[in-house]
Parts: structure tokens; sequence; C-alpha cells
């Protein structure tokens, strides 16, 4: 059987969800493997819901907004294309960030709607199935996309989203602006910290394991799998299970 | 948790849903999905009959949650709500499904798939709806008096239209004089009114008790919501607060001083504003002109056709001709735009009038060289070479360079190309998404003088209609903070377009629902998730992407 992608959209109601709708005014003919999931604003989009989705076995995703400097609240796609990179980011780790696209679509392009439409559709083919989809076995890429959508939910990464635009672009209260490199080198620092913590502590909720065990089982050197114990310790996130002869084991002790 | 009892209501919409969905049998498949009590289709769901199924639906079968798959939201979900409404049901229990516009009549030749995704669509809306949650609209007072920008024809009918219902009005304009472009012209097309006729409106405006002008005034802050706006005007030797309940946004446009084009030099090669006041000043008598049309518009940088210029153009032709029959007037145009059976017909006249129209291709246009403009004819499949004496432009009207800086104020946005951007097209022309602000005349795309006028008036009742009540119900998809999980981080509070969010004597984060427009970027960025977004909240937008995946 050939294979059908199923794509959800998240589109802004005021430009790409109008935009959509002139299209169709216009009988522009495009795939019809597209879902759309209206919201307000592309600022809406939570980055959590592009990992379930992910998770679900979509085979691609597209979120729509108006174009920069258009949206109806001003600054929501701006928002939403700073979220959308850090989800990106992630998605790299596990090359799955072809899979997702953002584009800006005003109330008047119909026509490049379903060229957007198209487009991706065509890609997604080239790209095959959700390798979620792909085969049985996928806990590995499930527990990823788990620890990746974690980490979106944890108060660093969303400080991090959400202070970026207004730390970059203003004055901070000492009246010193962070340049926006200065301020990347830190976002992916942490995005690769904060994704790794997630996975250690999603890894021990299940068994307790060393160091070792860790480092081997998440391709991480020992030294940072450490960093990270010491770390995720302090925050009272993980801690001692018990002692096997010189080696500690850890366990997760956050309740869900 | 009282029990879901959901219908769904299956729209054909004619053909225009029928011809490629199955309606009846997507209704039947509505009917096994979870918590639906009732589904049904109908030729026309938003027709009286349709809407007394819906009725009937609700009473018969006690359904609390109602589901219509029909055209776009965008139009009809305030049609569908109000029905709810009316039987008793909140409306924000109102689901719908659009497999029209994004449906039946994109997939036109894949009519199998098209029903598959229809069946997708409806399974998402209700699963949708199991979420839903009852809101309630929230009351604001109203400030019964009304702020206008800019003195032009728009502002000043506006202005008006506003103060003859008995409201108080500032209205506030950046120059010296009121009447903006009439000013400037000397007959208004297609009827040679006198503009000195409109601008009696001028004389109007000063003597109304109810006006409050403020010339040579500008806007320097706009803060508050609907039915409670505080703005500052900065006169020449003073600063004034003012308190409005609506806004309405005038401020017209300018015209395209066309440096680089055509050689032009203000002298023999003017623009069509500059020949008004030649003509004002009887100060024509060139045996050759020429008109050159589309200068400086639909081109790369600007692509838009300004919409008012070729009426004009041809208006000018007349009275050149009529003063003057021997005058030999050329017009070089890519396309004429005279829209509307009398305009049409206008432009007929105006061609047996001795008017010569040559047309110019865009990659090819008109040069002017040595006193002579050469231009490539493509019937011809050569050039043409003219003699003039003057050579008027038709430019277009450009937005203002302050457009920024107001739309800013007002939490607006503005098109592509600087002009102020209305809520809807079509449904909502005069409107902002923002409520208690609209926009009228030139401020928003080049019009004519009719047309300014009509949409100054469209504001003037939109803005009455809620000045003339105390208070005024605003709507409640607003945003709402869990005091639990909040902690007072304050993200939201920088992160909110509109200043909605605040903290409290207590220093507990709240939201002022009259100014939150429901965007919901505060929820998709509060770090510890403490904020939802009411009728876009997180388990109903899980509850779609879920419902898709779902395997039957
Ligand atoms: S409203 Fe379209 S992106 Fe914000």
């Amino acid at each position: 059987m050939a294979f059908k992608p199923k794509i959800v959209g998240f589109l802004c109601n005021w430009c790409s969800y109008a935009g959509a709708d002139l299209a169709g005014v216009s009988r522009i003919q495009y795939p019809p493997n597209i879902r759309i999931i209206r919201l307000m604003c592309s600022g809406r989009v939570e980055p959590f819901f592009v990992f379930e989705a992910l998770k679900q076995g979509i085979d691609g995703i597209i979120i729509m907004g108006c174009h920069p400097g258009e949206c109806h609240y001003m600054s929501g796609n701006y928002e939403a294309e700073i979220k959308f990179n850090f989800i990106k980011k992630m998605l790299n780790f596990i090359n799955l960030s072809d899979r997702i696209t953002l584009k800006w679509v005003s109330a008047s392009e119909g026509i490049r709607f379903a060229k957007v439409v198209t487009e991706f559709t065509e890609f997604i083919k080239t790209l095959g199935k959700s390798p979620i989809q792909k085969s049985k076995n996928n806990s590995d890429l499930i527990f990823s996309l788990t620890a990746m959508q974690q980490s979106m939910n944890n108060y660093r990464m969303r400080v991090l989203m959400g202070r970026k635009r207004k730390i970059t672009e203003q004055k901070n209260v000492y009246g010193e602006k962070v340049s926006i490199d200065e301020f990347e080198e830190l976002e992916n620092k942490a995005i690769i910290d904060e994704y790794n913590r997630e996975r250690i502590s999603l890894i021990l909720k299940k068994h307790p394991l060393s160091v070792k065990n860790l480092a081997s089982s998440l391709d991480l050197d020992e030294k940072s799998v450490l960093d990270y114990i010491v770390w995720l310790r302090s925050k009272g996130i993980v801690d001692v299970d018990k002692i096997q002869g010189l080696t500690p084991y850890y366990i997760s002790i956050q309740e869900d | 948790m009282t029990e879901l009892r959901i219908g769904v209501f299956v729209c054909n919409c004619g053909s225009n849903i029928g011809s490629i969905i199955n309606c009846s049998e997507l209704a039947d498949y509505a009917k096994n999905l979870p918590n639906v009590v009732f589904a049904e289709d109908n030729l026309y769901t938003c027709s009286e009959t349709g809407l007394t199924k819906i009725k009937n639906g609700i009473k018969e079968h006690n359904l609390n949650r109602v589901v219509v798959a029909a055209c776009t939201p965008r139009t009809h979900e305030p049609l569908f709500r109000g029905i709810c409404n009316e039987m008793g049901l909140n409306p924000y229990y109102f689901e719908f499904v659009n497999i029209r516009e994004q449906c039946s009549w994109v997939h036109q030749k894949e009519i199998h798939k098209a029903n598959l995704k229809a069946r997708d669509l409806v399974k998402m809306g209700v699963a949708r709806s199991a979420r839903l949650e009852a809101l309630e609209k929230y009351q604001v007072e109203v400030t019964s008096s009304s702020l206008v920008i800019g003195g032009g024809i728009s502002g000043i009918t506006a202005a008006l239209s506003l103060a003859e219902q008995g409201f108080e009005v500032y209205l506030v304009e950046k120059k010296r004089k009121l009447g903006g472009m009439l000013n400037d012209l000397y007959r208004i097309s297609p009827n040679y009114e006198d503009p000195s006729e409109y601008l009696q409106l001028v004389k109007k405006v000063e003597q109304q008790p109810k006006i409050i002008l403020h010339t040579n005034s500008e806007i320097i802050s706009i803060e508050g919501y609907i039915g409670n706006f505080y703005v500052t005007i900065k006169g020449q030797n003073k600063v004034e607060s003012v308190e409005v309940g609506t806004i309405i946004v005038a401020v017209g446009a300018q015209v395209l001083k066309p440096v680089d084009y055509y050689n032009y030099n203000g002298k023999d090669i003017i623009t069509h504003q500059e020949l008004e006041k030649l003509l004002k000043e009887n100060k024509i008598n060139q045996k050759n002109i020429v008109m050159i049309q589309c200068v400086g518009s639909r081109i790369e940088e600007r692509h838009y056709c300004s919409n008012i210029c070729c009426m004009n153009a041809l208006k000018n032709a007349i009275i050149i001709k009529e003063r003057a029959p021997d005058t030999n007037i050329t017009i070089l145009y890519r396309d004429i735009n005279t829209p509307g059976t009398k305009n049409e017909l206008y432009y007929r006249d105006v061609r047996k009038n001795e008017v010569i129209f040559l047309r110019y291709n865009v990659n090819k246009p008109p040069v002017i060289e040595d006193g002579k403009i050469r231009v490539y004819n493509n019937s011809l499949k050569d050039d043409i070479e003219l003699d003039y004496d003057l050579v008027v432009l038709s430019t277009p009207l450009i937005p203002n360079e302050d457009n920024k800086a107001l739309s800013q104020m007002l939490k607006v946005p503005l098109e592509e190309n600087g002009f102020f951007l209305e809520a809807h097209v079509k449904l909502r022309p005069v409107d902002f998404a923002t409520d208690g602000l609209f926009v009228c005349g030139s401020a928003k795309w080049p019009v004519s003088i009719s047309e300014a006028i009509a949409q100054a008036k469209a504001t003037a009742a939109k803005a009455a209609i809620i000045l003339c009540k105390p208070r005024f119900e605003v709507e409640g998809s607003t945003a709402r903070v869990d005091t639990e999980k909040c902690v007072g981080c304050e993200v939201c509070i920088k992160i909110c377009p509109y200043g909605a969010i605040t903290k409290d004597d207590n220093d507990q984060v709240l939201v002022r629902n009259v100014l939150c427009k429901g965007c919901g970027l505060c929820g998709a960025t509060c770090p510890h998730q403490a904020i939802s977004i009411n009728h876009f909240t997180n388990p109903q937008i899980l509850s779609q992407i879920n419902a898709l995946v779902e395997r039957e």
C-alpha cells in the first residue's frame, strides 16, 4: 500500500487558517493528508504538542502563522519561531527535525498555503513513514521523545524560551544587552544538558543504575554522567539507591 | 460530572460538500464515536430548517455539546453559538468542524481520501467537544466618548457622525488644517464636484460642540482596552490625557513622490496631485499631454494597485479636454481599473472624447528621452514616439511613515505594505481584531472619497454600538492562572503583548480578562505551566491529536 502520511497542521486563526479557507474558496487542490488544528495564534503552540504528536506516530507537523510583523497579537509568531527552533534543535539529536516545519502564510495567500502543504507532504513522502510507526521496536525513540517532551516542560528550558526575545532585543535590569550569539551558546548547552538530565532521571525511574551503566546505555561519557548525577541529586531528583562493592547505584526519587 | 451527550450535524451545503463527501455516511460514522448520542445530515445546516433541526436535536436528545461539520468557523461560528445560547446551552459548548473550505473544496479529485479526511476531522472535533468547558463573557464599563485619529474626509465623517448621535469625540489631526487630501484636489471624480463642497464639513466640525478638536497634534500613547482607552495627545504647547471608549483610525495615506521614475522634475514631468494644483490656478495650456499610469505601483517593490489613480487620470483628462478641446491627451496604461457600472461607462465616455489610450508593456515601459516619449506597442510590435509638453504620472497612495508607531501604540497589525490590517477583509472590514478599535479610509487601502465616507460611517455605526450602552460584553476565551501552580516568576507578564497580566496587592499573578485576547502566548510559555487558555486548553488540543491517531 502506498504511504499516506498523516500530517498535523497547527494554524493560527487570523492568517494561516484564513489562508487555508481562501485556498478552499478558490478551489485550489492540495493533497488530503493534512489535519488542521486551529489555534488563535501560532504562539499558542506548546512545544510538547509537537513531541506528543511525534510520539503518537504522526509523520509530519507543520506550524503556520502570520508573516513576521503581521501577527494579530503582534509578537506571537516571533515567539513561535523561538520555540520552534528549540524543538528543532532537540529533534536533531534523533534525526527527526526534518519532520517539522514552520511557515508563514497570510490570509490572502491561498495559493501559497496549498503550495506549502503540497511541498511538505511530498517531502514527508520522501522521508517515508515515521520511524515510530515503522517498527514495533521503537521504545528507544519513544524514550528519547519523552525525555525531550519533559525537558521542554522544565522550568529552565521554558524560561530560556520565554525570555529569549526580550533578553536579546532589550537591555536587562543592569542595562546590558545579551548578544544573540552569547544567548544561543547558552541555549545550545542547556538543550543538551536538559535533554540528558531528563534521560537520566527517566531511565532511573525504571531501575537503579551506576554511572558506568548510564554512560553506556545513553551513549555519554562517564564524566558528564557524573556531573549530571551530582546536579540531579542536588535538586532532589535522584538519589543513591544502593552501593554494590564500591559502585553506587542511583534511582529516581521524583514522584510523577 | 454530567454525562456527555454530543450531537453532530453534518451539512451538505447543497452540493458544495455533498457532491464530494457522503454526508449521511459521515453522520452514521459520527454516531459511533464516543459520547455521540445523535447525528444527522442536513441540506443546509445554516438555513432556518437546519437551525431548527439543531434546536430540536438539543431539546429531544438533551444534547450538551453541539458539533457542526460544515464550512469555516471564521464565518459561521457566531451563528451556531447563538443557537446554542438560545437553547440554554453555553455557547462555548459548540464545536465547528471545517469540511468544506478545508476538505470538499480542496480535494475534489480524491473523493475517497477526502471522505476519510472528513471522518478524521469529525472525530477530532467530537473528541475536542468532549473537553470543552462552559465560559462566561465579561462585562466592562464603557466611557461614552470616542477618539478619531486623522482629520481627512474619513476622520471628519466619522467624527461628525458620532457627534451627531450625541457622543463626545476627540478629533486629532497632525496638520494645522482639517480636510487632508481634499485640500489638494481640484475636482472629484467622476462627478466633478468641487472639493469645497466637502470641505464645508470642516466648518460643521468646527461648529459641532461635541467635537473637541486637536489640530497640530499627535498621539503619544494609548493604554487600556475597549470602553476604557487612555490616550495622551501632544499638541503644540500642551500634553493632554483623555479617556475614550472606542478609537477610530482614519489617518489616510500619502501620494508617492516619483523621484526615481520617468525623470520626474516637478516642472514638465509632474504628478496628478501637482496637476490638480495647476488646474486650480488655471495654468494648464500645454498642447501635448501624456499621462502615464501605474508609476511606482504594481511592481516588485510595491505589488498593489492603488485603486483610485485610473479614475483620477480620466477625470483630469476630461477637465483639460473640456477647457481646451484641441489638447492632445494620451494615456499610457497597463490596465484600466474602473470598477462599477458607472465608472465603466465613464471610461467609455472618455474614450469617445478623443483621449488616446495606449497600452504599454511592463517589461518595456515608456522611455522619456530628448523631449520625446517612446513607448513599445505590443500590437505593432514596434515603438511609438510621442511629443509632449507635459507628462503627468499616476503614482500610488502609500502608507504614512508613522503608521508603524501608531500601530504599536494601538497594538494592531499592519499588512505587508504598511497599511492597517483589518480583522477580516470581508466579514469585519472596518474592525481591528482588538475590540473597540476601528479603521476606515485610505489608512487601510487607497480608496475613493465615496468609499472613504461609506467606511467612515460604518466605523461610526460600529463604535456607536459600543458607546450607546454603559457596559459591553467581551469574549470569555482568555487566559487563566492556576494560583496553586504559579510561583510568580513573571515570565508571562513580560511576554504578554497586551500587558494583560499583572500582580495584585498580594503579589499574586492575575489576568485582566478585558485586556486578554486569548492568544495563548503566556500559556505556551509559562515555566510552570500554570496558565491555561480557555477554549484552547492543553487537554482540548491534545484530544484532537490523540483522536487523529486512534485506530478504529
Ligand atoms: S495570530 Fe497569526 S501568528 Fe499570531
